[in-house]
């Protein structure tokens, strides 16, 4: 009986009356774009610190 | 008073906040994307569906959120413009540089999440309608801002000219804010507003403020994170990066 409830409660949970797909795809795009903004600045200063650390070697 | 000047000074100094601007990177990414999976969850699971909107109402808050980011990182940007033109402050000019792309991806997260609302809500996912052109433009003039610069091969006057640019488009700011309230529309008025009774019921608000402080510190985190890598390419010469660099 419990496993069955916890079912429909997902079901629910994705299907949200018929509103579940544009409730995901709209959480699903902004953390795609969360994320993808939080990692950005991070790996483009690490790339500029490697390539000075470089130019620096070959002096 | 004097500790502004000094405030100013210090931020003024690319060396200064490089060093000093790290730990906040990892405080403001990880409680803002704690503050973001609380809001979100409590908005997805733990609140009961609109009478009128259903379940499509949990979309209210990431749009929200995202499209009142998106007009506050213009105002810093504008500001910065100013200050740039004004001081010639250095600093200035890199946080446009680095906040201008940020301003976009958020942008367009706004319209997005506003178009997929828009069609359960609506019938439509787009309308011609202040709202949503008066953000399209926002949309632009953040593309415009990084576009211009690199149109413009001398360096300082890619500074100048985008400087003013940032300035002169903070008109669209107000048209923003009041076009919901000017202008016929099919888009809700705000849900909440400063000095105001919120217009949406208790269940619907904390998710929404939850998440409105998640989005603004951790992109307050990543507008910082790539001020670093902004300062990192334009000091590259500079004799205490390179003592940092070695050190590292």
């Amino acid at each position: 009986m419990a496993a069955r409830l916890d079912v429909e409660v997902v079901t629910e949970l994705l299907h949200m009356g018929g509103h579940g797909v544009y409730v995901w795809s709209a959480y699903a795009l902004s953390f795609a774009a969360l994320v993808g903004l939080g990692i950005w600045p991070l790996v483009s200063l690490r790339a500029t610190i490697r390539r000075l650390k470089r130019r620096r070697d070959r002096q | 008073m004097g500790w502004i000047k000094t405030t100013f000074h210090k931020t003024g100094s690319p060396r200064w906040f490089f060093t000093g601007a790290r730990p906040w990177v990892v405080g403001l990414y990880v409680l803002g994307a704690l503050l973001i999976v609380v809001g979100s969850t409590w908005g997805l699971g733990f609140v009961p569906p609109e009478r009128l909107q259903g379940n499509s109402v949990r979309i209210l808050f990431i749009h929200a959120p995202a499209a009142h980011l998106a007009e506050a990182i213009y105002v810093a940007i504008a500001v910065a413009g100013f200050v740039f033109l004004v001081w010639r402050m250095k600093m200035a000019d890199m946080l446009i540089q680095a906040a201008a792309p940020i301003g976009f991806v958020v942008t367009v997260v706004a319209l997005a999440t506003g178009i997929i609302w828009g069609i359960p809500t609506w019938g439509t996912g787009w309308v011609w309608d202040a709202r949503t052109v008066s953000t399209l433009l926002l949309a632009f003039l953040f593309f415009g801002l990084v576009a211009l610069r690199q149109a413009i091969g001398r360096e300082d006057q890619a500074s100048r000219a985008v400087a003013l640019l940032a300035l002169v488009g903070v008109i669209n700011i107000p048209i923003i804010k009041y076009s919901v309230e000017w202008f016929t529309t099919l888009h809700q008025p705000p849900s909440i507003e400063i000095g105001k009774k919120p217009a949406i019921a208790a269940v619907f608000l904390w998710p929404l403020a939850v998440n409105v402080l998640g989005f603004y510190c951790f992109v307050a985190g990543v507008v910082i994170a790539a001020l670093r890598a902004r300062i990192v390419e334009r000091e590259a010469g500079a004799q205490w990066l390179r003592d940092w660099t070695s050190k590292s």
